[in-house]
């Protein structure tokens, strides 16, 4: 655990099906709503949550996802993990340019979800994985 | 999966989206109005988007495809009821609902559908009233 950042309780999801990524939505709005993040603030980061849960489930074969209430001492967070063992992404620049896709999607995910949080991470190897890391302070 | 209603009202297609939709049900949604725009020949369609907190890249292409497919079959789409932080985070997202004309309630919408029926009625001659699609409006 980092220090000097408090964390509440992970909630895990796994992501296999359609509806697992509208049981992300809810469950980030549930925690979103717990911080006390703003109603915009909110709506935010659970579109920023569905596009990364999509991505999970189409092109990362599936995975999981983390949602983490943070605290640094000053402001409450949600900080999300989502992970899975698919294929990576070779060419991450090229991945988070907007309008860049490989399936036939408007290719805003990646790009627009960066845009709707405060942190935003990305580890991806080809053959293994990719994980993706993003926080929402509240103001 | 569940499947949203779409309603007739009138020479209006009412769609009142009351869930947090899996894609399939957007999915589903597309092709069971193109199918009631040819069954009934409706000349507009409103969707209500009152009750969703979010709408994401997905249900954002759902809604130009619509638009796009009532166009094809003479039909006016009008997406209405958008919540601000909705509308504020479409744009942040990088969406730019192309084609998709907005208003404010269902109300509005018709009022839409109406005058632009109107205007188009007057260049076109009433050619609608020689259309045999009318004919199976008794649905
Ligand atoms: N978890 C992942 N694993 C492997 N590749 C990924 C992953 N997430 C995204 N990508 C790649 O990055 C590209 C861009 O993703 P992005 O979400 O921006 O667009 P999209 O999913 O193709 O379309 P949209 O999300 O707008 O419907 C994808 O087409 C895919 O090639
Ligand atoms: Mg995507």
């Amino acid at each position: 655990m980092t220090a000097g950042l408090g964390l509440g309780r992970p909630q895990t999801q796994a992501i296999v099906g359609d509806e697992d990524v509208v049981r992300v939505r809810q469950l980030v709005r549930t925690v979103a709503v717990a911080a006390k993040l703003s109603l915009v603030d909110q709506t935010k980061l659970v579109t920023a949550a569905s596009e990364l849960a999509r991505n999970t489930l189409v092109y990362g074969g599936g995975g999981q996802v983390e949602v983490t209430t943070v605290d640094n001492g000053r402001r409450q967070g949600v900080r999300i993990v989502f992970t899975d063992s698919g294929p990576g992404i070779p060419d991450l620049e090229l991945a988070l340019t907007d309008g860049y896709t490989t399936g036939g999607g408007l290719g805003l995910g990646l790009s627009g979800a960066r845009r709707l949080v405060d942190e935003f991470d990305i580890q991806t190897a080809v053959g293994q994985g990719t994980r993706i890391t993003v926080t929402k302070w509240s103001r | 999966m569940e499947r949203v209603p779409v309603l007739k009202i009138g020479d209006i297609l009412l769609v009142s989206i009351q869930l947090d939709m899996e894609d399939q049900t957007a999915l589903q949604l597309q092709e069971d109005l193109a199918d009631r725009i040819v069954a009934t020949g409706c000349h507009g369609v409103i969707i209500d988007i009152t009750a969703l907190d979010i709408v994401d890249s997905f249900v954002g292409r759902m809604l130009s495809t619509i638009a796009a497919i009532s166009k094809v079959l003479d039909a006016e789409t009008v997406v209405v009821g958008m919540r601000p932080a909705v509308a504020i985070t479409l744009v942040e997202l990088g969406l730019s609902l192309n084609g998709i004309r907005t208003a404010l309630n269902v109300e509005r919408g018709m009022e839409l559908i109406a005058a632009s029926r109107e205007e188009t009625d007057d260049w076109a001659v009433d050619l609608d009233e020689a259309d045999p699609g009318q004919a199976a409006t008794s649905t």
